[in-house]
């Protein structure tokens, strides 16, 4: 099952186009981190899959092909917006009598004992609680709604990092005891390494690369050689940055597989998921047909390094 | 994919989320750690940590790998990562998953006859003695094995992928 599906999903606001021919499908039981600059279209795409605004032209599905926005969409997604908003006045009792009241269903046991676990005084007015407490109290409100699909709007950003890290301590055992996907943009790339398992990267409103981190950690390398010969690759391989000097280049290409090889006289490096992403988003060419992903048919492999028997 | 709930402790919410360790005889004998400098993927990490653990003897059969959640809510990690590191083990042999329990060591890690490493050992010191006399040193070495190793074993690998999965199942 796809947690979201897009096809040809775009959005304008006036004349500005935030959001370009998204054609993406996230699967079920992972965490999928969308990152981009700012500006990249994450928050619209969110707010799209969520029901909260409407696409220009193309459509969203969430949930295995529930329109957007539906009631059975809605039922079984939570989202937490940017900054966890809570209402400042209000308690966490209140809040959570509030969230009980407005949803069709509603784990009271789990919202009381979570926020037991987290040292959350009840009747403290949310507008008092510590910034990583108050992130927590969205979260436990949205969790105790069990939703199949959790979305979450740069949780993070405000958070220090043991904060970052208990957040997503709860998040991560939400996804282990109920198997919920979830769905996380984020410039923190750094926190994401371990936690996300597939990545949707997005720059000027369009979709860059998508797919599982393991897959796309394996079919990416960073080949080291000599400068003269970098251009050779410029057909065969694609190339998602070169950075070169007078005598060595190293190139970060996109091999059709993991068992390609390596050209003679050049080294393979594994690249880190970190440098993977800044190097798609730092790289102008790398405008790809949308909906690019794995699934596609390998490239021609190079006709000459294919030599190299193995 | 789906999280596979026989590693989760029954009905959701569970006080006390794990901090403390578990106490002595109801948990694993072990307990992970990440090195976030190493540069190797986090589920292969949990994966050697097994295997050394078995050859310290810190692991042996019939002992309980640490639960899923308790590895996810203490190291903060996806538990796909931690799924994917007990398949591996269970596709190496070493353990099994029994349903509603967890996973389970299964096997031992067999080391190799000492007379063997002797002479392995002697075979390698004659070598170094070589590379020593031709004028590399210790770092040069060093560069020289590491390359010839993963070399050896990605062509090993390699081939052994190629020549198709019939070995599957023997563990």
């Amino acid at each position: 099952m796809n947690v979201m599906e897009t096809q040809d999903l775009g959005k304008r606001y006036r004349r500005d186009w935030v959001l370009r021919e998204c054609n993406l499908q996230v699967p079920a039981g992972h965490l999928s981190a969308l990152v981009g600059p700012n500006g990249a279209g994450k928050t619209t795409l969110m707010q799209l899959a969520v029901g909260l605004t409407l696409p220009t032209s193309g459509g969203v599905t969430v949930l295995g092909g529930q329109p957007a926005g539906s009631p059975a969409a809605l039922n079984g997604i939570a989202f937490v917006a940017q900054d966890a908003p809570v209402y400042k006045n209000l308690s966490a009792t209140d809040m959570i009598h509030l969230t009980r009241n407005l949803n069709r269903g509603f784990d009271h046991r789990y919202a009381t004992s979570r926020l037991g676990e987290l040292g959350i005084a009840p009747g403290k007015k949310s507008g008092k609680l510590s910034g990583g407490q108050r992130a927590q109290l969205a979260l436990t409100l949205a969790l105790a709604r069990r939703p199949q699909l959790l979305i979450l709007d740069e949780p993070l950003a405000m958070l220090d990092p043991l904060a970052r890290q208990d957040f997503m301590a709860t998040v991560m055992t939400a996804m282990a005891d109920d198997g919920v996907s979830v769905l996380l943009s984020s410039h923190a790339l750094a926190e994401l390494e371990r936690v996300a398992d597939y990545l949707v990267l997005m720059s000027g409103g369009r979709l860059q690369v998508a797919g599982e981190v393991d897959d796309l950690l394996a079919c990416h390398r960073v080949l080291t050689g000599p400068a003269a010969e970098a251009d050779r690759f410029a057909g065969p391989l694609r190339i998602v940055q070169t950075r070169r000097a007078g005598a060595q280049a190293h190139l970060l290409v996109k091999m059709s597989g993991p068992d390609d090889p390596v050209p003679p006289g050049w080294e393979a490096h594994p690249v880190s998921l970190e440098e993977l992403v800044l190097a798609y988003l730092r790289s102008p060419g790398t405008e790809t047909p949308p909906g690019l992903s794995l699934a596609r048919p390998p490239l021609t492999r190079p006709a000459e390094p294919s030599a190299v028997t193995r | 994919m789906t999280i596979d709930k026989g590693n989760s402790p029954a009905g959701g919410a569970v006080p006390g989320a794990g901090e403390a360790a578990p106490p002595a005889g109801t948990g694993s004998p072990i307990e992970f750690r990440l090195d976030p400098a190493s540069g190797v993927p986090t589920y292969l990490q949990l994966v050697q940590q097994v295997e050394h653990a078995l050859r310290l003897g810190y692991l042996k059969p019939g002992d309980q790998l640490p639960k899923v959640r308790d590895v996810v809510t203490s190291l903060t990690i996806n538990p796909n990562t931690v799924l994917k590191a007990y398949r591996e083990l269970e596709h190496k042999g070493l353990a099994g998953g029994r349903p509603g329990q967890g996973t389970f060591i299964e096997a031992t890690l067999s080391q190799i006859a000492l007379p063997e490493l002797t002479t392995l050992r002697r075979t390698l010191l004659t070598w170094l003695a070589s590379a020593d006399a031709a004028g590399l040193d210790e770092d040069g070495i060093v560069a020289l094995v590491t390359s010839a190793l993963r070399d050896f074993f990605d062509r090993r690998d390699g081939s052994a992928d190629r020549r198709g999965t019939d070995t599957e199942g023997v563990a």
